[in-house]
C-alpha cells in the first residue's frame, strides 16, 4: 500500500517579513531539503491548499513569498510569527542548477516571478567562481510591487542587476530600489538588447513571470542568437495534489507538477493548453 | 469454471457474498431520469440479481462505485489530522468489458502516474472484485470494437441472463460461493464483436495542426461547459480539493476531493487571475486529445474506451465518436 501523501505536516512560522502591501515572505521551521525551483503545496484546515514555489531554503527552513491574492494565501496573511502552516512536498523537478555551470547565466523575472528563482541566485551568488558571469533583470508593474529590495542589493555587489518598473504610480519612485541596482521604466522586454553577451554559445538564460511576458521575454533572446535549448522557463498551473492524478496542470501529454514546473523553452514552446 | 444459476440460487450468491461485500450494480433509479417521470440506469448496492439492468447501458460508468465522487481524505481539528476510514468490506461491481478497461486506464493515472500510487484511489481499489455482464448486442452509441475494448480477461466472474437462468465464467471464486450455490457448465462470456458504428482514431495527429481546425469553434459554438461528458465518462479522473469546516466548530473539518472537469469553468483558474482555455472549443479539443493522443503517448492506450456514454450524456447532442472520426479525415485532407 502506497503511503498517504495528502496528508500535510505541520511547519511552525518563524519570521514573517513584508515585500509589497501584498506580498509576504514567511520563514517556515522545515527539514526539507528542497532543489531550487520546487514548490510545496501549502494549506490552511477548512479553507484550502495550493502550490506555493520556495523562494529560498536553508537549515532547518524554508522561506516562500506569498500574495494575497486568493482564498488560501488570504488567510496566510493573517497569520504571525508562532502560527502553523501546513505543508506537503517538495513537487516538480527544480532548475538544473550544473548546466549553469561556467556558463554566463541571464535570470530575467517577472514579478513574483523572482520568488521561484531567489534560491538559484543565491545559491550562485554565494558561489560565484561556478559562473563566468551573471545578469538579473527584473521586472515589477510599479516601484512599490518590488521584491526583495535588500537582496537586490546585495546581489548587486556581485552581479549586474536591473530593475525595471512599467510605470511609476503616485506612492512611489525608483529611489525605493537600492542605488546599486540599474533603475529604468518600461517592459522586462526592452533591457534585453542591451544585456552584453561576449559568447553566445556560453549564454543560459531563466525566465520566470505571467505566461505573457515568458513569451515575449522568450522571443527577445531567440532574436539575439540563442538556441531554445540554452533557455529555462517555469511555468505556473492551477494543481490539487502535486503528484500527477488530479489533471488539473496536465498540458499536452505532461504533467507540470511532475515534469515541470521547469521546462527547457524548447519543450516549453511545444507546451499548447 | 462456469457455472448456471437459478434467480433464486444467484440470489443466494448474492446473500452469501454480501456478508463480507457490498454489491453494486447498474440498476433502475426510479424518477432518476432527464425528463419528468423517466428513470435512469445507474449505480446502486443491490441484493437481488433482478435488480440488475442487463439490456441497458447505465448513464453513469461504475468508477462512482469505486473512486466515489466525493471522498473524505482526512478530518482536521485542534489536534491535527486524523485520516478517514473506509468500509471494512469489500466490494464487488458488475459492470461492462469497456467498463473494465476503463478502470484499468484510471488505474495507470492513479497508480502508476507521478511519484507513488494514490493512496485513497489504492485504498477502494484492492477491495474491488469485478463481475463483467456480457455484451450480447451492442447498445447505441457504442464504439467499443474500433477502441479494442470490446473484450476483457481481467474479471472475477462473468454473468449473463440467458433463458431465465444467469450463465457465469468463473475466473476467481470469491470463497468458493459460486462452486457452492452454482451448478457447473461450460460458460464462456459473450462480448459484441461489432457495433453499429465504428469509428476510425487518427494516428499520428499534429498537435498545432489539430489546434488551427475550425471544427473547435463550431463545438465552441455549441458546448454548453456543463460536463456531462466528463462526469459520466469511465476513464476521466480529474479532482479538486474541498476544505469544509463544521458550522458549530469551525477549528472542525474535513479535506475532501470532488471530481472536476476540463470542461467546466474554473479548472485552471489560478488566484490572481489568470487560466487557460476560456473558450469551450478550446476545451473540447484539450478533452478530445487527452482521449485519443496524449494518454496513449504516455500510457501506451487510448484513454477513451468507446462506452458512448458521453454521446448520451450531452446535452447540445454531441458526439465524440463523431468528433474523431471527422477530425481524423479533416487532419488527413489537411496534410494533403
Amino acid at each position: 500500500m502506497a503511503k498517504n501523501s495528502y496528508l500535510p505536516f505541520k511547519a511552525k512560522i518563524l519570521a514573517k517579513y513584508q515585500q509589497t502591501e501584498l506580498d509576504w515572505t514567511y520563514r517556515l521551521e522545515c527539514q526539507i531539503q528542497p532543489i531550487a525551483g520546487q514548490f510545496m503545496e501549502v494549506s490552511l484546515p477548512g479553507v484550502g491548499e495550493c502550490p506555493i514555489s520556495i523562494s529560498d531554503f536553508g537549515d532547518g527552513y524554508i522561506e516562500m513569498t506569498i500574495r494575497r491574492v486568493g482564498q488560501v494565501t488570504g488567510g496566510i496573511d493573517k497569520l504571525v510569527p508562532g502560527d502553523y502552516l501546513f505543508l506537503r512536498g517538495p513537487y516538480g523537478n527544480g532548475f538544473p542548477l550544473e548546466s549553469f555551470y561556467d556558463k554566463h547565466l541571464i535570470i530575467a523575472a517577472g514579478g513574483t516571478g523572482l520568488a521561484p528563482v531567489k534560491s538559484v541566485i543565491n545559491y550562485f551568488y554565494a558561489r560565484p567562481e561556478l559562473l563566468q558571469r551573471c545578469d538579473i533583470l527584473t521586472g515589477f508593474k510599479t516601484p512599490n510591487d518590488v521584491l526583495f529590495k535588500c537582496d537586490l542589493d546585495k546581489w548587486a555587489q556581485t552581479f549586474r542587476v536591473e530593475v525595471t518598473v512599467d510605470k511609476l504610480d503616485e506612492f512611489g519612485n525608483l529611489e525605493v530600489i537600492a542605488n546599486s541596482c540599474s533603475r529604468r521604466t518600461g517592459l522586462i522586454t526592452a533591457l534585453i538588447p542591451d544585456v552584453e553577451i561576449p559568447s553566445l554559445e556560453d549564454v543560459r538564460v531563466i525566465i520566470v513571470g505571467p505566461p505573457v511576458m515568458m513569451k515575449f521575454t522568450a522571443q527577445e533572446f531567440l532574436c539575439r542568437g540563442l538556441a531554445k535549448e540554452s533557455i529555462w522557463v517555469s511555468f505556473e498551473r492551477k494543481m490539487s495534489c502535486g503528484l500527477g492524478k488530479c489533471g488539473h496542470c496536465k498540458i499536452d501529454e505532461t504533467y507540470v507538477c511532475l515534469e515541470g514546473p521547469v521546462f527547457n523553452f524548447a519543450q516549453a514552446q511545444t507546451l499548447l493548453d | 469454471m462456469g457455472y448456471r444459476f437459478t434467480a433464486a440460487a444467484f440470489n443466494q450468491l448474492l446473500e452469501s457474498l454480501r456478508e463480507k461485500y457490498r454489491v453494486y450494480a447498474p440498476t433502475l433509479l426510479k424518477g432518476k431520469g432527464k425528463f419528468s417521470d423517466t428513470d435512469l440506469v445507474g449505480y446502486a448496492e443491490i441484493s437481488k440479481i433482478e435488480d440488475v439492468v442487463f439490456n441497458q447501458k447505465s448513464y453513469f460508468s461504475p468508477k462512482e462505485t469505486f473512486y466515489p465522487v466525493t471522498q473524505r481524505l482526512f478530518y482536521f481539528n485542534e489536534n491535527g489530522f486524523s485520516e478517514s476510514v473506509v468500509d471494512e468490506k469489500g466490494m464487488i461491481v458488475f459492470l461492462r468489458a469497456c467498463d473494465i478497461q476503463a478502470v484499468e486506464r484510471l488505474d495507470k493515472i492513479m497508480l502508476e502516474n507521478g511519484p507513488s500510487a494514490d493512496y485513497y484511489y489504492e485504498r477502494l481499489r484492492n477491495k474491488l472484485k469485478m463481475i463483467v455482464m456480457d455484451c450480447q448486442e451492442s447498445f447505441d452509441s457504442c464504439f467499443c470494437v474500433s477502441m479494442g475494448t470490446n473484450k476483457t480477461e481481467n474479471y472475477s466472474a462473468s454473468v449473463r441472463l440467458e433463458n431465465g437462468v444467469y450463465l457465469s465464467d468463473v475466473k476467481e471464486d470469491i470463497e468458493g460461493l459460486f462452486a457452492f450455490h452454482g451448478e457447473t457448465i461450460e460458460v464462456s462470456p459473450k462480448f459484441v464483436e461489432s457495433n453499429k458504428q465504428s469509428v476510425k482514431v487518427p494516428e499520428n495527429l499534429v498537435l498545432e495542426s489539430v489546434a488551427a481546425n475550425p471544427i473547435w469553434e463550431e463545438y465552441g459554438s455549441r458546448c454548453i461547459a456543463c460536463g456531462r461528458c466528463t462526469v459520466v465518462c469511465p476513464s476521466c479522473s480529474c479532482y479538486t480539493m474541498q476544505d469544509i469546516f463544521y458550522d458549530d466548530n469551525p477549528k472542525c473539518g474535513e479535506r475532501r476531493r470532488v471530481w472536476a472537469s476540463c470542461q467546466i469553468d474554473g479548472f485552471t483558474d489560478m488566484a490572481g487571475g489568470h487560466s487557460f482555455r476560456r473558450n469551450n472549443g478550446e476545451r473540447m479539443r484539450f478533452k478530445v486529445m487527452h482521449k485519443i493522443k496524449d494518454f496513449k503517448q504516455r500510457f501506451g492506450v487510448h484513454m477513451c474506451v468507446g462506452c458512448g456514454r458521453c454521446d448520451n450524456a450531452c446535452p447540445e447532442y454531441i458526439s465524440l465518436a463523431h468528433c474523431i472520426d471527422r477530425l481524423g479525415k479533416e487532419e488527413a485532407e489537411n496534410r494533403g
